[in-house]
């Protein structure tokens, strides 16, 4: 019950918030509070090499880069612990699929969102 | 360890690359036609995979009939068309025909094609492939499974100095060659104070010592040519006066050869540039043309007829 409650929960509160797409393993603390999953890429490690002169998405013309935003708000945004904002330039691995609906409140505390495939760390 | 590896590590003298016409059929035949305006002039070729989100003669066959015919191809390998496992596997199966060099990317998003409907993948993104292809290169895929039989890749990868923000660039070229990039090949671009910019960040922090690092310039005719990137390249910018200075020029295929030629000295004169990588719309000869009158790439150590 509390497994199946918990992310409907978090949908709820992170949602509306940060236009969360539920990936089930959350790094919003190291890019500025910017959910990558809206990037229309799903970059985990942009921007890309497609951002316009003005910023905006390659995809989305009319969209900000998401990645230009979670930068600039890593480095600006009031509050932020000094270990996250230097964390926006950390290589984060690929997303774990299986994990996607799943609450990443929960994988948090149970260590699941910071499991990597053997091989990720070999590779680098 | 190939030549172009050899060159890599020495830096004994400017390294060119060039991207290779994208195919549409053929045979071998037309392979090796389209090579002639590339052997004895550049070092390697970059097959590049489905340019532009258009469908073209996969990089895999592509890579291995370049190498067949003698010349190093650079195998791109975007994250647009794949996920993770289809990305492996067609590293693992290139280098089985002795291509051993690749550059990853994260691939211009479908909607820049001609199929704009086509499912995006982006499982994985530019940094995470080239850590992957590291990962191969040590013998391992990402799932840790082992590779019975090991081959070290060379891997390289891109960087846009000319896209914002410009400190996160520097940034992110460190990032990649933290991933095990050698090589670093950048977007078109035309403000030079921009790439000065980006180089000087990479020397500092770094990058320009661990890989090679290759402003690209493009050669074409026209200033059409400059708008139709101005207006619909994703990630390339040319300036006002720069489209003026063609468009008004009494010779424009001329002027665009001499702002190339202005470019690639600017470019090569930057103390942690090791070369230039070379996007030819002109097939008329110019390509040879630069590298002879700049002696740079196998022409200028006099081995004009060494294969690339």
């Amino acid at each position: 019950m509390f497994r199946k409650l918990l992310p409907i929960v978090e949908h709820v509160v992170k949602g509306p918030v940060w236009d969360c797409q539920m990936c089930g393993q959350c790094v919003l603390h190291s890019t500025g509070m910017t959910c990558p999953m809206t990037c229309p890429k799903t970059l985990r490690n942009g921007p890309c090499g497609g951002v316009r002169t003005d910023g905006n998405c390659e995809v989305k013309p009319e969209m900000r880069c998401v990645w230009v935003k979670a930068n600039h708000r890593a480095e600006t945004m009031p509050l932020l612990p000094k270990s996250w904002r230097e964390e926006v330039g950390h290589l984060r691995p690929p997303v774990n699929n299986q994990l996607k609906g799943d609450s990443s409140w929960l994988n948090l505390m149970n260590g699941k969102d910071r499991e990597t495939p053997e091989g990720w760390e070999v590779s680098h | 360890m190939s030549d172009f590896e050899v060159l890599l590590t020495s830096r004994e003298r400017p390294i060119v690359t060039a991207e290779f016409p994208s195919m549409d059929g053929g045979d071998l035949a037309t392979v090796e036609q389209a090579l002639t305006h590339y052997r004895g002039f550049v070092d390697a070729v970059n097959i590049t995979d489905n340019p532009a989100a258009h469908a073209h003669a996969s990089n895999v066959s592509m890579a291995i009939a370049v190498k067949q015919l003698g010349i190093e191809p650079i195998m791109q390998v975007v994250c647009r068309d794949k996920n993770r496992i289809a990305a492996q596997a067609d590293v693992v199966g290139a280098s089985m025909h002795g291509v051993t060099t690749f550059c990853a990317l994260t691939g211009d998003d479908v909607t820049a094609g001609d199929e704009p409907e086509a499912r995006r993948v982006f499982d994985i993104d530019g940094p995470q492939l080239i850590s992957i292809m590291s990962g191969l290169s040590r013998g391992s895929y990402l799932s840790g499974r082992e590779l019975k039989h090991k081959k070290e890749l060379l891997i390289g990868a891109v960087e846009n100095p000319f896209a914002p923000p410009a400190d996160v660039r520097i940034r992110r070229a460190r990032m990649k060659v933290d991933a095990g990039a050698r090589f670093l090949q950048l977007q078109i671009g035309y403000e030079p104070g921009v790439l000065e910019s980006f180089i000087e960040g990479c020397r500092n922090n770094g990058v320009t010592e661990r890989a090679a690092v290759m402003p690209t310039i493009i050669l074409t005719k026209t200033a059409g040519a400059l708008r139709f990137m101005e207006s619909s390249v994703p990630g390339i910018h040319v300036p006002q006066p720069v489209i003026s200075r063609i468009a008004e020029a009494q010779d424009p295929a001329e002027e665009s050869f001499q702002l190339v030629r202005e470019q690639v000295e600017h470019a090569l004169a930057l103390a942690g540039v090791a070369g230039i990588h070379i996007t030819d719309f002109r097939h008329d000869g110019s390509l040879e043309r630069l590298v002879r009158e700049l002696s740079i790439g196998p022409v200028s150590v006099g081995t004009e007829a060494r294969s690339a």
